[in-house]
């Protein structure tokens, strides 16, 4: 049993949730973040943090994985002061809904005035409602902005272990670790982490308070980021212990402390999630043995469409 | 003095959340007062988190007071979060339009939210206004919600005009829901209905897809011309269950021709002593 607590399954099609529940996703968690393209009405943001917190909840429940999210202002929409103003009227409304487990993912991309005011706004939000933080260190400068960012939490006097600071590197991990924060890491080609070094700083680190995300979206990424990177790792002698701490249990743990994402709810679903969600669902609580397999394969595999 | 819906949620919820009951009445007292448009927000995000999320414990006692208070309203498989949700509306005051906050709650509802909104909708004021909250729950591809509006309410039989009925009925089979739990489905049974039933028979038959025996139901009162009887002469000679459909479509029909198809069945014994209904279409006699 797998989690990918950062997956924006909102950008993924069905071969991609079909994939991920074959290798043993059982739960995900959707940041709100940036679509790719900026949004220009406050009400198009509205719309899409309404998707997250039920439309997308249900195509999830469709392959057997339970969905939950994280609603925030990312970093880069910030930087629109009239979007920004707007949205943050709306979030506290969308904050207390069924399966949102964190304010996020929410910090700095270009580290302006702007981003700064509204990262430090959700902060005081989130401890408003005591959920915890997911923190999109930035692409740029990272490792001082990844610092800034655990600076500014110290400062609203959030408690670490209520804080995922996702996307760390080989340059941040230490600090991340040392403060008492989460350190996420997102396997996702080229830009972020890749699983062969993941490996690596498992065998260094060991596995408290790390956690391994696909971060899959819209770009060149991997939905089945968690998978592999848990198959990579037994394969180099990691320990069972440590691969179940990192790519499950450490993220239950975390998004946890919200009181909205349980074991329960894939091990032994209300009876009324089980009729409006699950209905008919034979994967879900199917016992199968997880299986990695891409999407071109299974789709190359079938030549009768009905 | 009689119940009403809200007096009767009430006490179901106070009956199975003794240790809540004192934060929800406070919190609905609040609601009440009108303050803020903010307490209702809360309360509604709150509900599930302090009242849990099982199915509201219901005697048979209970689904009669639930028809006393309301024709019709079948409150079963409500949950506990979410008749107290909808027993928040119910004691918002009158200072806005019905319509007006319900859309607004309904934008930014999560799954078991609007659910519970949409199974709320034969209880509200102002009912005629929700005709287009309506229609956005009967558009959605979840089949929850839109079950939440189509099944065990009474709110489209009383307030849908004929051709949204239609479309509901049809769509029900489109996403695979059952017709049985639509109230009304054979009191607004129509003849538009019945066409459009049978040409969408024809064009499952063409594609070579299952029919749901269920959808005969639609068409028995209106058989009456050859092509309509071919059609359940057609589902007759299928499965068991299109079988005992056909028999129980045909002994609605007033055509002679139908019930001299229904005789050649097996099933018309059946029907004649009343141990065969639609109920049951499913199951081996």
């Amino acid at each position: 049993m797998f989690i990918d607590p950062h997956a924006h399954m909102i950008s993924r099609t069905t071969d991609d949730y079909e994939a991920m529940a074959t290798a043993g996703v059982v739960a995900l968690i959707e940041p709100a973040f940036w679509v790719g393209q900026p949004r220009t009405y406050v009400g198009t943001y509205v719309d899409y943090l309404s998707s997250i917190v039920g439309w997308e909840r249900f195509r999830a429940s469709q392959f057997g994985i339970r969905h939950y999210c994280t609603v925030g202002l990312n970093s880069k929409e910030a930087n629109n002061e009239e979007l920004a103003e707007g949205v943050m009227e709306w979030l506290p409304r969308f904050a207390l809904k069924e399966g949102v487990v964190a304010i996020g993912e929410i910090g700095y991309d270009e580290q302006t005035a702007l981003e700064d005011k509204y990262f430090r706004l959700q902060l005081e939000l989130s401890k408003e409602l005591n959920l915890p933080v997911m923190i999109h260190t930035p692409h740029r400068d990272k490792k001082q902005g990844t610092s800034r960012s655990m600076d500014v939490c110290k400062e609203h006097g959030i408690d670490p272990s209520m804080v995922i600071v996702d996307h760390n590197n080989e340059e941040t991990v230490a600090e991340t670790l040392q403060r008492g924060f989460w350190a996420g890491f997102s396997i996702y080609p080229s830009t972020k982490m890749g699983n062969a070094r993941m490996v690596e700083l498992l065998k260094q680190y060991g596995g408290e308070r790390i956690i391994v995300d696909s971060a899959c979206d819209w770009g060149i990424s991997d939905c089945l980021g968690v998978a592999k990177t848990a198959k990579l790792a037994l394969e180099s002698g990691i320990s069972n212990e440590i691969v179940h701490k990192v790519c499950y249990q450490n993220a239950l743990d975390a998004y946890g402390q919200s009181g909205q994402i349980n074991e329960e709810d894939w091990l032994s679903p209300p009876a009324i999630d089980q009729r409006t969600l699950f209905e008919g669902n034979s994967i879900l609580r199917g016992g199968r043995e997880p299986h990695i397999q891409a999407p071109g394969e299974r789709r190359s595999a079938n030549l009768l469409i009905e | 003095m009689s119940d009403t819906p809200a007096s009767l949620l009430s006490a179901w919820v106070a009956a199975q959340a003794p240790d809540k009951a004192d934060w929800v009445s406070e919190s609905l007292d609040v609601i009440a007062s009108g303050r803020s448009e903010r307490d209702l927000h809360i309360f509604l995000g709150m509900a599930p988190r302090k009242l849990g999320k099982s199915d509201l414990a219901l005697q048979s006692s209970d689904l009669a007071t639930s028809h006393a208070a309301r024709p019709d309203w079948n409150p079963s498989g409500w949950s506990i979060d979410g008749a107290a949700r909808v027993l928040a509306l119910l004691v918002c005051p009158n200072n806005r339009p019905f319509s007006e906050r319900f859309k607004d709650l309904r934008r930014t509802s999560d799954l078991a939210e609007m659910i519970a909104l949409y199974r709320g909708m034969p209880l509200y004021p102002e009912p005629e206004t929700l005709a287009f909250e309506a229609g956005e729950a009967l558009r959605s591809h979840i089949k929850a919600v839109f079950e939440a509006i189509a099944h065990n309410n009474p709110y489209p039989r009383d307030y849908f005009d004929e051709h949204r009925w239609n479309h509901m009925v049809l769509k029900a089979l489109f996403v695979e829901s059952r017709l049985a739990p639509i109230i009304g489905l054979d009191d607004r049974a129509n003849p538009e209905l019945a066409r459009i039933m049978r040409e969408y028979a024809h064009e499952r038959w063409a594609a070579g897809r299952p029919v749901s025996p269920e959808l005969w139901r639609c068409v028995g009162p209106f058989a009456e011309d050859a092509e309509a009887l071919n059609d359940l002469e057609r589902a007759l000679g299928g499965t068991p269950p299109e079988a005992r459909a056909a028999a129980l479509a045909l002994s609605a029909s007033p055509s002679p021709d139908a019930a001299a198809l229904l005789a050649s069945s097996p099933e018309a014994a059946r029907i004649a002593n009343g141990s065969l209904s639609w109920d049951v279409i499913e199951e081996a006699a």
